[in-house]
């Protein structure tokens, strides 16, 4: 029978299969972070059990973690000790981990990338939605709770019920300046907020293929804000182009097993899926939040809407309920909202192409002067190659900042805050109240965006800008 | 876990959809490494800013039944949402659709999450809208809630209602299948990837 490429990775990985009971899932890579991981660690010690594969699990510190004064002890207390908590259960634990400071440190959803652990046909898990990210490889790659962590941990597997399928197609030729980010962000306006829920998502056409894997990764990424279970990408020459060389991508003869195997994880012909959508890349257009979930956006030519115009009442409600947070009137022009602060990073945005991207737009000009921008790379590594390609110097000649690599304020776990009634342009994955401090309100944009957002004060697409520059430039005096 | 067989207590109607675990309990809590006394952060930012929000109402403080809106516990995949709210005294959540990692934590957490209808949402709410004191009853055993005069069935997988009806921890269930485990490893191709050894740059 024909499969989808997520039937493929479930099926190869299934331990037992009874009938009245979920499947038993074998877990390949089981990424952890400080945030989700210490009770689960606490309950092995209450029940004197081990952890079953040291050598499938990888950890980091990612939420917590200041991007100033980073060598240093952290200053809050209980960061701190969260931090020292998990730093103990690796030690007795016996599982590698990439503290503060360290070269493979990072966002975890950077660093499995990075370092060759995420490849493609694994199943990977962490304590951490945005897991989905990891699909870009053609991973069926998920988050889970807590006691899940535990579960991993002790046994190497996790039961599961077999998802449903979803197709998002996206065919043509993405217009200039339109991102990954914004093709998500179209995708979850378009199915809502928990629109996908039961279902994997695969992201397929001619728009995806044409994607590198840091933009694939980026639409991954979200999968979670419309619900789904996981997100996934066919692997492809441009996966196998990213993978080789990097550390722990297979060598010599099993690199060539491997790249056989991975080639034969694509949706069958006449494999079924349950919903399908399609999006034609070619109408997108830069995309930004308006409201409180990450489903309530619109391209950024359009105007904030008016919950009169909303017929159901559950969905006229949440708007009412959005645009009283974010404190927004009906009918405003969204390209006339001005921002207190532009966030460059996260699991979403916060790789190299991401920067480099940004940094183009803002090379050789300065920041609005009542904007301030964080700059924070999704990991050392990226962090490292920024800085050897001299972006960190653009950044900080525009007036930005340039932080230390970490979740930083996507989500505020660390100093770096909004405060009450501060609006940001964010390239993070999430606008809920409060998301990036008390009171905040957030925007969420593409690092294109951001950077054009930067320069203006308020929301701006990069096409905007030419046309502010070309309106403000002096007349050259011709016939000289 | 605790096991669950059957709760009656008052409900709290929470008119909102898509609840996201961030409203549940904002990320500052989380900081914690214990697994209990999340109560403090449970829906904080809305106690403290809306006066007139439903559990700062004294007619809903003591509900242990939390009747929201559509697409209940987006977001974040944190479990503390689910502590949050067994440590604020609920024991069972009622919405017409759950985010799926949410509603997977609660069953590993003993909290019960039923899912019903819209239209059988919208009811609950005007009854305990209309009489805060209505008690409802929950029961697991049987598939359904009662209130007043009205019963209404609800669908729950029979292996999750197992589980939750005995109260039962799935590390040890799983680890009766050791021997599948075992199998199923000593067949995985030995190129796979591996974090350890810490392999250089």
């Amino acid at each position: 029978m024909p499969k989808t490429l997520a039937e493929k990775v479930y099926d190869a990985h299934v331990v037992r299969s009874a009938a009245g009971e979920p499947d038993l899932l074998y877990i390949d890579l089981h990424l952890v972070h400080e945030v989700t991981s210490p009770q689960a660690f606490d309950g092995l010690r209450a029940a004197g059990r081990r952890v079953r594969r040291p050598d499938l699990t990888m950890a980091t510190e990612d939420h917590n973690v200041p991007t100033l004064e980073v060598l240093k002890p952290i200053a809050d207390p209980v960061s701190r000790a969260q931090v020292e908590a998990l730093r103990r259960n690796a030690a007795e634990f016996g599982i590698r981990l990439a503290p503060m400071g360290d070269r493979d440190q990072g966002i975890v959803h950077v660093i499995g990338p990075q370092l060759g652990l995420t490849q493609p046909g694994l199943t990977i898990v962490c304590g951490d939605s945005h897991t989905s990210t990891h699909g870009a490889f053609g991973a069926l790659a998920f988050g889970i709770g807590t006691s899940e962590v535990e579960h991993v941990l002790a046994t190497q597997t996790l039961p599961q019920y077999r998802p449903k399928q979803m197709a998002v197609t996206v065919e043509g030729e993405l217009p200039e300046g339109v991102s990954s980010k914004d093709v998500i962000l179209a995708v979850i306006a378009k199915i809502g907020t928990n629109g996908a829920a039961g279902h994997v998502i695969e992201y397929r056409g001619s728009a995806i293929e044409a994607l590198s894997m840091e933009a694939r990764m980026t639409i991954c990424n979200m999968s979670i804000e419309a619900g789904a279970r996981a997100g996934m990408i066919a692997p492809d020459e441009t996966t196998f182009a990213y993978l080789q060389g990097r550390p722990h991508a297979p060598q010599g003869a099993d690199w060539d097993a491997a790249v056989a195997y991975w080639r034969t994880l694509r949706t069958d012909e006449g494999a079924v899926f349950d919903t399908e959508v399609v999006i034609d890349a070619t109408e997108l257009s830069p995309f930004v939040t308006w409201g409180t979930n990450p489903g309530q956006g619109l391209p950024l030519t359009e105007r904030v809407p008016d919950p009169a115009d909303l017929a159901d009442d559950n969905e006229r409600r949440a708007a009412e309920q959005a645009l009283a947070y974010m404190g927004l009137t009906p009918g405003t022009p969204l390209r006339e909202i001005e921002v207190d602060t532009v966030f460059l990073g996260s699991c979403t945005n916060g790789r190299i192409e991401d920067l480099r991207t940004a940094a183009e737009l803002l090379r050789g000009k300065r920041i609005d002067a009542n904007t301030r921008m964080l700059v924070v790379p999704g990991s050392i590594g990226v962090k490292a190659q920024a800085e050897a390609e001299g972006l960190d110097r653009v950044f900080t000649e525009a007036g930005a900042e340039w932080r230390g690599a970490g979740c930083s304020m996507c989500l505020g776990m660390n100093p770096d805050q909004l405060k009450p009634g501060e609006r940001s342009a964010s390239t993070s994955n999430r606008n809920f109240q409060g998301r990036q401090g008390k009171g905040g309100r957030t925007h969420l944009v593409s690092p294109s965006v951001a950077a054009a957002t930067a320069l203006t004060g308020r929301l701006t697409a990069p096409a905007d800008l030419a046309e502010t520059v070309l309106a403000t430039r002096p007349t050259t005096p011709t016939g000289v | 876990m605790d096991a669950f067989t059957t709760h009656t207590g008052t409900a709290a109607p929470l008119r909102r959809s898509a609840v996201d675990t961030d409203q549940i309990i904002p990320a500052e809590y989380l900081k914690r490494i214990t697994r209990t006394g999340f109560e403090d952060g449970l829906f904080v930012a809305w106690r403290t800013n809306e006066p007139d929000f439903v559990l700062n109402q004294p007619q809903y403080a003591d509900a242990t039944v939390l009747v929201a809106g559509p697409d209940f516990g987006t977001g974040s995949s944190r479990e503390h949402a689910c502590w949050a709210l067994l440590d604020g005294g609920f024991r069972v959540v009622i919405s017409s659709r759950f985010a799926d990692i949410f509603k997977n934590n609660s069953t590993k957490s003993g909290l019960l999450t039923v899912v019903l209808p819209q239209a059988d949402v919208e009811a609950l709410w005007q009854a305990v809208e209309a009489d805060p004191t209505t008690p409802v009853t929950v029961d697991l055993q049987a598939r359904t809630v009662t209130y007043g005069d009205t019963t209404v069935p609800f669908e729950v997988d029979e292996y999750t209602r197992w589980r939750l009806l005995e109260g039962l921890d799935d590390v040890g269930l799983t680890e009766r299948h050791l021997a599948d485990i075992e199998t199923f490893e000593a067949q995985r191709p030995s190129w796979l990837p591996r974090a350890l050894p810490a392999l250089p740059a």
